[in-house]
Formats: structure tokens, sequence, C-alpha cells
């Protein structure tokens, strides 16, 4: 770090406390690279108990076993995991002085998303004044989700805090062998979320990372763990509408669902990574592990996901049906422009009887971008009257991009129903010409189209969220067109 | 004057199809275009409305006074352009309000007016839908999306009645409408006909003249007009056929 940089930090962290934040800030980070060593370091680093450190070491221990994937249709140079910091205490970013001295053009996106200076502020990494809105109304949340028995917290609290849940269910739908970036979190992942609703519960708000507090700067290993209790019920809401930038390329997190019985867990995801320059220059590669289990009968799970964001996207939001009747759903909009890749899909896996899974996907490629779903539906023996619908659409604006479907399908019951419905269409010049010469602009004319091709998955998301997601998907595609 | 046309020449894909055609609209007239398969009558309509397919190479259109081909295709649609399509399109997902709602509040803001707010808006869309008895079901569901060809035409005349434009270009509106839906069609046009707005109606038959009155009759053949006069005109082409513009075309009128 050069001095200057060192400086800047250091004034910064002088006026928080003056503005009166008490955020722990600690200079030190690991250096780079990786070894059993620096999985000790870190975990020490964060308190962990002996058994938190242990299953570290163990997943690092299989991890050298491991071979990179290298079956997704997507093309990067090879990641070298010895250059990275696997420790950094959490810092603030560095802090701007104010709104002019951050890019322009960020300031634009965040005009048309509608979101507040305040706020902009934030995301720019800008310091903000004393009197800061969500933490107070975070701060409201938490009291009234404790009075209920609901938990949720970052998952290092959880880990001090709720040892018992942590140890009775982490790695228990992912475990710590499960694939290569899934086995690397778990050796190494920094922070992330925790939520567990109790028996009985419906939890009142949407719950969304942004209201927790100190959630900035999870890291690049982020792990989640959402925990549904017999007859429970609670929608959670990853990410943010907003561009977010962050210094790591490599993002490889883990998220983990537990329905038992009777619950209901609905988590969306809006992604909005940093894509890179219109050369794919600089942009973040998103290696995420996301599964749910519904363990109990009756017990539901639905995935939706916006993904607009990141160079390379490697994700398949996925259902475990084990309990009777369990539903399965995945519903997904995924877009790529300019050079960005995305390999993503779903995997539903039928064990449970009468267990139900929809798949809905939506993909749209612009610019010189590559978009590939990938899907499996697996029928257990035992999974007598399973169901499944797949749909999935490919959108392609322009000439230079691509769109790809790999459908998997094992059916191992005869009683099971599975269709898949598969289409690909173009925005049709014929279709621009119709909305332009009803007025409408080419850019709104391509917005209103693709909108209103991913209708059945925005209806998926919290009102709220689906509004931000039309907006933010106009602006990934503007000038894609035309 | 609303429309003049001069000497317009046109070409798609390199080979001409509008070989000089000149017209004069003024405000208040509904004008024919007719002739045969072929001859450029579509083409005319989508040159007017802005298709970037077709070159225009040579000649001028003036409307209101200013050059029309210089605006953007929705830029004329601002301007008070409408083409009631041959082939209205498909747009899966987008609502028939939704489509309206944008197209109106963007005219008039081009226009300097305020956007109509959802209140004032849907109460348009009620009384106007009467105008061409469509059923507000149809408002909710996505734009022609399986719509049958009937109720694709009526939809266009709708989106025309909302959009209240000052020249309407009707191509083809009648080709696969049965009687009846014929008559709501030519009635919705009728009852939107003022003093101030013209409507041109391109067709190849003679039947929907039987209820969209014109004051002036063209024909149009391998790209030029060579006959026009009153309404009567039609009915002699209905008699007579084309070949009898086919073979008398030395007296074209220009």
């Amino acid at each position: 770090m050069s001095t200057t940089e060192t400086q800047k930090i250091e004034e910064l962290a002088n006026k928080e406390y003056k503005f009166g934040f008490v955020t722990d800030i600690e200079a030190d980070t690991i250096p780079k690279g990786l070894n059993e060593n620096v999985i000790r370091q870190l975990s020490a680093k964060k308190q962990e108990p002996e058994w938190m450190t242990e299953w570290r070491l163990k997943a690092y221990r299989h991890w050298l076993t491991m071979e990179e994937p290298k079956w997704p249709n997507v093309k990067y140079p090879p990641v070298d995991y010895q250059d990275i910091s696997y420790y950094s205490a959490p810092k603030r970013k560095p802090a701007l002085k104010s709104l002019d001295e951050v890019d322009p053009e960020l300031l634009d996106t965040y005009k048309k998303l509608g979101i507040s200076l305040d706020e902009q502020k934030m995301l720019a990494g800008v310091a903000v004044d004393a009197v800061f809105d969500s933490v107070s109304v975070a701060t409201t949340f938490k009291s009234k989700l404790n009075e209920m028995g609901i938990i949720f917290c970052s998952f290092s609290e959880a880990v001090r805090e709720h040892p018992e849940l942590v140890k009775k269910y982490l790695g228990s739908v992912v475990p710590y062998t499960d694939n290569y970036y899934a086995t690397l979190n778990s050796a190494v992942f920094s922070d992330g979320s925790f939520v567990y609703i109790p028996k009985g519960v419906r939890c009142p708000m949407e719950l969304s990372t942004y209201f927790r507090i100190n959630a900035a700067n999870t890291g690049q290993f982020e792990r989640t763990l959402i925990i549904a209790d017999d007859n429970a019920y609670v929608s959670y809401l990853e990410g943010c509408t907003a561009p977010m930038r962050d210094e790591n390329q490599l993002h490889a997190a883990v998220v983990e669902l537990v329905a038992l019985e009777n619950s209901q867990i609905k988590y969306s995801t809006v992604q909005n990574w940093y894509p890179g320059d219109k050369d794919g220059k600089g942009g973040i590669y998103n290696f995420v592990t996301k599964r749910g289990a519904c363990r109990g009968t009756n017990s539901k799970i639905s995935w939706t996901q916006v993904e607009t964001g990141s160079a390379i996207t490697w994700k398949y939001p996925s259902c475990i049906l084990q309990g009777d009747n369990s539903i399965g759903e995945f519903y997904s909009v995924a877009v790529t422009n300019n050079m960005q890749q995305a390999d993503t899909g779903t995997k539903m896996i039928h064990l449970g009887k009468n267990t139900r899974s929809t798949i809905v996907s939506k993909g749209i490629s612009a610019g010189r971008s590559n978009n590939s779903y990938r899907g499996l539906v697996k029928i257990g023996k035992k999974a007598e009257g399973a169901r499944n619908f797949s749909q999935c659409d490919s959108l392609l604006l322009g000439d230079k991009c691509g769109a790809h479907t790999f459908p998997y399908l094992e059916i191992n019951n005869p009683t099971a129903q599975v269709e898949h419905e598969a289409t690909t269409s173009k925005i049709g010049e014929d279709q621009i010409f119709y909305l332009n010469q009803r007025g409408i602009s080419t850019e709104d004319a391509v917005s209103l189209i693709v909108n209103g091709y991913c209708k059945e998955v925005f209806k998926e998301l919290p009102m709220e969220f689906a509004v931000e997601a039309q907006k933010l998907l106009s602006i990934s595609l503007e000038g894609s067109v035309g | 004057m609303l429309l003049e046309i001069k000497n317009l020449h046109a070409n798609v894909e390199g080979t001409e199809i509008l070989k000089g055609i000149n017209l004069k609209v003024n405000a208040g007239e509904v004008h024919a275009i007719m002739g045969p398969n072929g001859s450029g009558k579509s083409t005319l309509a989508s040159v007017l409305a802005g298709k970037e397919e077709y070159e225009v190479t040579q000649g001028e259109v003036l409307y209101n006074g200013k050059n029309l081909l210089e605006l953007s295709t929705e830029d004329r649609a601002r301007e008070g352009v409408f083409l009631a399509f041959q082939y209205p399109v498909e747009i899966p997902g987008v609502s028939n309000t939704n489509l309206l709602k944008t197209a109106v509040n963007e005219i008039r803001k081009y226009r300097g007016e305020e956007e109509l707010d959802s209140m004032d808006f849907l109460s348009l869309l009620k009384e106007k839908s009467k105008l061409v008895e469509l059923d507000s079901k149809f408002l909710s569901r996505a734009v022609n999306e399986g719509f049958s060809g009937g109720e694709k035409k009526r939809n266009e005349i709708f989106q025309m009645a909302v959009l209240n434009p000052t020249l309407a270009i009707l191509d083809e509106t009648d080709s696969g409408l049965d009687i009846d839906a014929l008559r709501i069609v030519a009635n919705g046009v009728n009852k939107l006909k003022t003093k101030e707005n013209a409507t041109i109606v391109v067709t190849h038959y003679q039947r929907l003249l039987d209820y969209i009155i014109p004051d002036y009759v063209h024909v149009l053949y391998k790209g030029k007009i060579v006959k026009s006069g009153g309404k009567e005109l039609a009915i002699e082409l209905e008699e007579k056929g084309y070949d009898w513009v086919k073979s008398d075309k030395a007296e074209a009128v220009v």
C-alpha cells in the first residue's frame, strides 16, 4: 500500500471517528497466498472456535485435490489463487469528499435508477453525513425481529452467538467437498448473512443484506445460511441494483437454504457487479454455488434472479426436493452485453413423492456476449408422481451475440411428468419500427420489448425490486440496438 | 396544405419501387390510393412513416410545411403521422395499455404538454375503445398476441383513435376482414374524421370505399400515380379491372 493511500485511509478513519462512527478499523491484512497457516490466521483473527477452524482446514485440504471446472461455456485467463489476499480487516473504501469526485458515468446511472443522494454517496464511497438513515432503520428492524425470535445477523456473529445452529446446518446442503469454488469458499469464506426463522413464524418483512449493519465489504468469499423451521416463512433479498464495483476480481459465494416442514423460503437476487469495460477488462468473475434443500414435507423454495452484471457468471441456484409434496421454483433473467459471459441455470433434484418444480429462464444477449442456460432435472427412483415444467427462452439483440441451451434430464421413475419448452427469438426490426411509429424512441422500444419478455420473472420479484429491475434492464442494454 | 409529395422516388435493396409520386392532401380530405399488387402502395405508406429499408433517392415530402423525410420515424409519429399497419406486429408481454400510455406520453412530451395521469389515461382508453367496439379485456392483453386478423386491424384503429393523428395512413386495413369487422373499422375511421385531419386509405379493393367515402381516388401503377379522380373512379376500376389502367397508362394524370 502506498503512503498516500495509507494516509487517505487514516484520514478517513479519523474523520469517521469525528462523526461518531464506531467502526473497528484494523490496518492489517494477511499477505497474499493460501496455505494452512493463512487459514489458521484468518480464523484466529475472526475469533472463531476450534471446530470452525478445523472445518475450514478440512475444506482446504480437499480443495488441494480438486481441479478448476472446465465444462462451463465461458472463457477466461487462469486465476492465480496465490495472488489473492484472503483476509483484510473490514475497512471502508477510500472515501471521496463529495459526489463531484465520482465518475460522472456512474452518477448518471444512479440518477436513472432513482437512487437518493445519500445512497449515491454511500455506494460511490463518498463520506456520508453523521446521520445515516439506513443504520437507524436497520436497528429498528433488528429489535422487531428479535421479539419474534428471528435471528438475522452476520455469519461471523452467528458462529459466535449461535454455534449449535451453524454446526447443525453449515455444509448440510453444500458440503465442503461440493465443487472447486464452494470448497475454496468453505476454506476461506469471509462473512455473509445468517437467518433463522423459528417454528410457526412468518417473517413480517423482506430481509435484505442492505439493512444489515456492517454488511459492506463482506468480501469476495461470502457465505449465507438461511433456515426456515417448521411452518415458517421468509423472503430474502440479495444484492442491489446499483452497479457494484470491487477490487476483487474473483467472487466465489455459497448460499445454503434449508426449508423444514411446511415452510417456505423465497430468495430473490439482483446481481449487478461491474461487468468490465466495453472490451470486458476489469470485470468481476462471479462463481457462485446456491442450493436449497426442501427437507420437510410440503416445503417450498423459490429462487428468483436478475443477473445483469459481472464479466463472467457461473451460477446454478438449485433445489433438492427431499420432502414429499415439496416444491422448487427457479425464475431467472440473465442479461449479457458487450463481452459478458454467463453460464447459468438450475438443478431440480426430485427425491420425494409428488414433488413439483418449475423453471422459467429468460436469457437476453446483446453486443458480443454469450449467454448459456444449463439446467438439470433429475427424478429419483422413489419420486412417484414428480412433475417438472421448464421454459427456457433466449432473446438476441443484434447478430454478434450468442445464446445456448444445455438441458439435462435424468428420469428414473416412470410416473414422472417432465415438460421442456425452449424458444429463441430476436428483437425484430419490425417490432421496433412498429413502436417507433407510435412515437416511441428506439431505446424505449427495446426496453418495452425486453421488459415484456421478462414479465413472467419480474412478477415473482417483490414489488419494489421489480420496478428497479426493469430500470436496471433498460440501462444494461443501453446502446445495444440502433 | 397538410401533405405535399413531390416527385418521390424510392428504392428497396437497389430496386426502384416508387418512380416519381406527386400527391397533395389538404386537411379534411380522404384520399384513396388503389392499384394492383406490387404497384408500390405499401411502399409509399412505409416511406411516409419512415421505414429504414426504403431509400429515398429523389423528391421531397412536405408535411405541415416541414421536410418530413428529415424527421425520424418517432418524430413523424409525434408530429401526428399515423400508420395503420397491414400486418400489425405482435409484442409479447407488453400490454396494449402499456404501449399506448408510453406512446401518448412521449407524444405529449414532444409537444410540450404534461403527461397524462393514470386516471385520465384510463378514461381516454375506455372512451376510445367504444369507438371500435373493442372489449376492454383487449386493453390488458399483450399487443396483438394471439389476436385474430380482424382483432388486429380493429386494434390498429383503436390505437389511431387514442393517438388522434393529423395524418392517418391506412395500409390495406380491409384485408382479412369479414363484412362486420369491416363495417366496425370503417365506422371508427369515419367518426375520427375532422376538418383538421386527413386520411389516406391504401387499398386493393373498392369494397372498403363503400364505407369510407373518399374525396379523391388515385391509381398507382408501377410506382407512379397514373390516374386521379373522384370517388366514381373507384367504381369504374371495380367494373373494368386494373387492366384498363395498365393499357390506359399513357394518359397518366399527374
